[in-house]
């Protein structure tokens, strides 16, 4: 026995069962749901999306990680996820070119470039998104898909195949409120029966998806709450008719939002750390969203607003540092 | 953090698998004797003990064989009657290769034995100097002489004395088990140190996963009279309440400050098995040599708690105890969260040793580690406030300079940050390093 070899160390022997793996993955679990959604309401091409997205980023990601020398880490799931995330973030009725290059985009240049997980500025599938409203304007902005509503929600008027947010803000709130203000509409609007990103129509599921990531403190409740009630407030406040006369739940409903709040805002490389911190980042996220769907020439602000406040993160991140146990001794 | 009402620190912690099941339930028992003992000189903060032995040497049972007379440090004693084999070298989990005085124990010597004095009329000066003659020191793991300790500098004012009974490290149960089977002890160890130091109250703060040890102190407190001068403090599970600045935090609400001492905030701590020696110093007029170990883990025949005497090696215990099973992996001296794995079953037993622990591949496994995601786990771990993330990805490029303005000085390794890292960065071992990169570059800032 005296040959033995005993592994030496550093302290501490023992570790908690929470991983990168686990946290990633989960996260990729609590995402699905929405898509199976998605494929019932736009067809099985948004499965198609997906498995494209998800393939590409892990592809991209392993050719990367050989190509600058450093160590495969698929199994982590961060890849995946990114590949998800930005297939959510696209109209179903894209051809599949474009998650394949988006996908490319977010893991090559958006992630890898800067250094791999942990060191990207920008959330990689936001970025990929910003791409690739540059690169394919016409697609990214015109291939929605009216879902087939169900007997017990279809309206009256349920026509026109804009998102939400299209409709409310080229043709008015009239027209928004005749598709979706009423009781049918709102429900509609709320589990998900209408026109939007693969990955952002139902606020139910994504909201459940979010809820559950809060319970296993994956995410805390900072950042989701300050960008959804300063959304809520900026969209009450500036309303069409003048202060205080807005649609608050419109914009809480529609768009990117509850998608944005719970699982884009959040990511942790690219989102500070400190509950003050994460609340101004928050608030942040929800004021340029608002900002721009009510002043921008888009009609959906949420991708620009957190890839903008992604920009601020480091400077929050610096700004608020955790209160220290005590402060040091005085001499005298 | 579920803190279930009672006292406890307030920043941070995490709560690590407690592992105490099989050993809590273990009452003492003692180390049979072996044939070879190698003491260690080293067994204390401070300079080596210088040997007062040489090779043949007959030494008695309790007999002084090291000394440090100047400076820090703190006086070891043999642990039997035999003869000195020699000037050997031990093994010291963070020095390496140490001196120490081996002894061939004498078969046929009696055990000593320790008769009971009167300590009571002893003055202050008097008891602290039984103290520092017995070679006290912190019981813990730390290994701050005792002596030392005992006498904060005069123009700091103490009010309290705070014994550690937390014993929040995984595995480990020789504390709970000591102030379970030796509560008048401890309580006596109290009246001893309160003594020296002149202080009118004592608190004695004991995680509320040993309540059998709090109602044992409760009745030992009453038993002794001192119902108005010591307190027993339950205190919430929750790691690392032992640590010393955080047991003052939640015994009295006080924060020492950063680079501060305890007396600062008027008090001063020592462990439970410290105050024990002292009662013994004091009392039996028995130098500190042996102590209460938890001996356990899945790679071990048996788990134990060993009234051991210094000097015993790993082999020895291991062989006592049924032996070391083929899925070891790691031996560790002390706690899993703080304590250091050793290469060989050669290290020795000290006064600081609190626990053997042979760990499987299952209770402690090797992760590889991946980049920080920033998640902020151990900002939120961190009970110090300090940014352990930070630190780690300036080590990691060898930007040390970087470091401490994240807090790298305050930070006493408990370990929080990486138990919860989920990236399984050594977050230790990355702020270990920053120190020592800057300690020996000159450029503390």
């Amino acid at each position: 026995m005296s040959g033995r070899l005993w592994k030496v160390g550093v302290a501490p022997h023992v570790r908690d069962g929470a991983t990168v793996a686990g946290i990633m993955w989960t996260v990729f679990a609590v995402l699905l749901p929405q898509l199976f959604l998605s494929a019932y309401l736009f067809g099985p091409r948004v499965l198609a999306l997906a498995g494209v997205g998800v393939g590409t980023a892990v592809l991209a990601e392993a050719a990367m990680q050989r190509f600058l020398g450093k160590p495969l880490s698929l199994t982590d799931g961060s890849a995946a996820l990114t590949g998800l995330l930005l297939v959510y973030v696209l109209p179903p009725g894209v051809s599949l070119a474009l998650p394949f290059w988006g996908s490319l985009f977010a893991i090559c240049l958006g992630k890898q470039l800067f250094g791999g997980l942990g060191f990207n500025f920008f959330n990689p599938a936001l970025i990929a998104r910003a791409f690739l409203a540059v690169g394919f304007p016409v697609a990214m902005t015109t291939t929605w898909i009216m879902p087939e509503l169900p007997a017990f929600l279809a309206g009256p008027d349920a026509v026109a195949s804009a998102t939400p947010l299209a409709l409310l803000k080229h043709s008015g709130v009239a027209a928004y409120l005749a598709q979706y203000g009423g009781l049918h509409g709102a429900w509609a609007s709320f589990l998900g029966f209408k026109p939007g990103s693969v990955g952002e129509t139902s606020p139910l599921l994504l909201t459940l998806g979010g809820l559950y990531l809060l319970w296993r403190r994956i995410i805390s409740w900072h950042i989701p709450v300050a960008m959804i009630a300063s959304t809520a407030l900026l969209a009450w406040v500036f309303g069409p008719e003048g202060l205080c006369t807005g649609e608050p739940l419109a914009h809480v409903l529609s768009g990117g939002l509850i998608l944005g709040a719970f699982f884009m805002a959040t990511d942790y490389v690219t989102s500070p750390s400190q509950p003050l911190a994460k609340l101004v980042f928050g608030a942040g996220c929800g004021a340029l969203t608002m900002l721009i769907r009510l002043k921008g020439g888009y009609p959906e602000g949420v991708c620009y607003a957190i890839l903008l406040m992604n920009c601020v993160s480091p400077v929050l991140e610096d700004w608020v540092r955790p209160r220290r146990f005590a402060p040091p001794l005085k001499k005298d | 953090m579920r803190t279930s009402g009672l006292a406890t620190f307030t920043l941070g912690g995490v709560h690590p698998p407690g592992r105490k099941a099989p050993a809590a339930g273990l009452a003492i028992e003692p180390m049979p004797l072996v044939s070879r003992y190698l003491v260690s000189l080293v067994q204390h903060c401070g300079a080596p003990a210088a040997p007062l032995v040489k090779k043949g040497d007959r030494v008695a049972e309790g007999q002084r064989i090291g000394a440090v007379d100047k400076g820090l440090g703190a006086h070891v004693h043999s642990p039997v009657t035999g003869t000195v084999a020699g000037l050997a070298r031990a093994f010291h989990p963070v020095l390496g290769p140490v001196p120490a005085v081996a002894i061939e124990r004498d078969p046929e010597a009696a055990p000593a034995a320790w008769t009971p004095r009167d300590w009571e009329h002893l003055t202050s000066a008097e008891l602290l100097a039984v103290v520092r003659e017995a070679g006290i020191v912190g019981m813990g793991g730390a290994g701050f002489p005792t002596h030392v300790k005992l006498s904060p500098p005069p123009e700091l004012s103490v009010d309290t004395l705070i014994l550690n009974g937390a014993e929040c490290e995984s595995y480990l149960a020789a504390d709970h088990r000591l102030m379970l089977e030796r509560a008048p002890g401890v309580v006596q160890g109290a009246r001893v140190l309160l003594a020296i130091l002149g202080v009118p109250r004592c608190v004695i703060g004991v995680e509320n996963n040993k309540k059998d040890a709090v109602e044992a102190l409760h009745q030992a407190v009453s038993e002794a009279g001192e119902g108005g001068r010591v307190r027993v403090q339950p205190l919430a599970v929750k790691y690392p309440q032992g640590s010393e600045k955080q047991l003052i935090e939640a015994v009295t609400g006080r924060r020492v400050p950063a680079g501060g001492l305890p007396a600062h905030v008027g008090c001063v701590v020592q462990n439970v098995g410290t105050a024990f020696a002292a009662y013994e110093a004091a009392a039996l007029g028995k130098p500190c040599y042996e102590r209460v170990l938890t001996v356990a883990g899945r790679g071990v025949g048996r788990p134990a708690n060993l009234l051991c005497k210094v000097g015993v090696c790993l082999m020895d215990i291991a062989d006592h105890l049924g032996g070391v099973g083929e899925d070891a992996v790691k031996c560790v001296l002390g706690g899993p969260m703080m304590g250091f794995a050793v290469p060989g079953l050669e290290a020795v037993v000290g006064k600081t040793t609190s626990g053997v622990l042979f760990l499987d591949a299952w209770e402690s496994p090797d992760a590889p580690y991946g980049p920080c995601i920033r998640c902020g786990r151990c900002l939120e771990a961190c009970p110090m406030g300090l940014s352990p993330n930070e630190m780690s990805i300036y080590a990691e490029r060898r930007k040390y300079e970087g470091t401490p303005r994240f807090g790298l000085w305050e930070c006493f390794e408990c370990g929080s940050c990486a138990f919860v890292c989920p990236a399984k960065r050594p977050l230790v071992q990355f702020i270990r390093a920053s120190k020592a990169r800057l300690k020996s570059g000159g450029c503390k800032l």
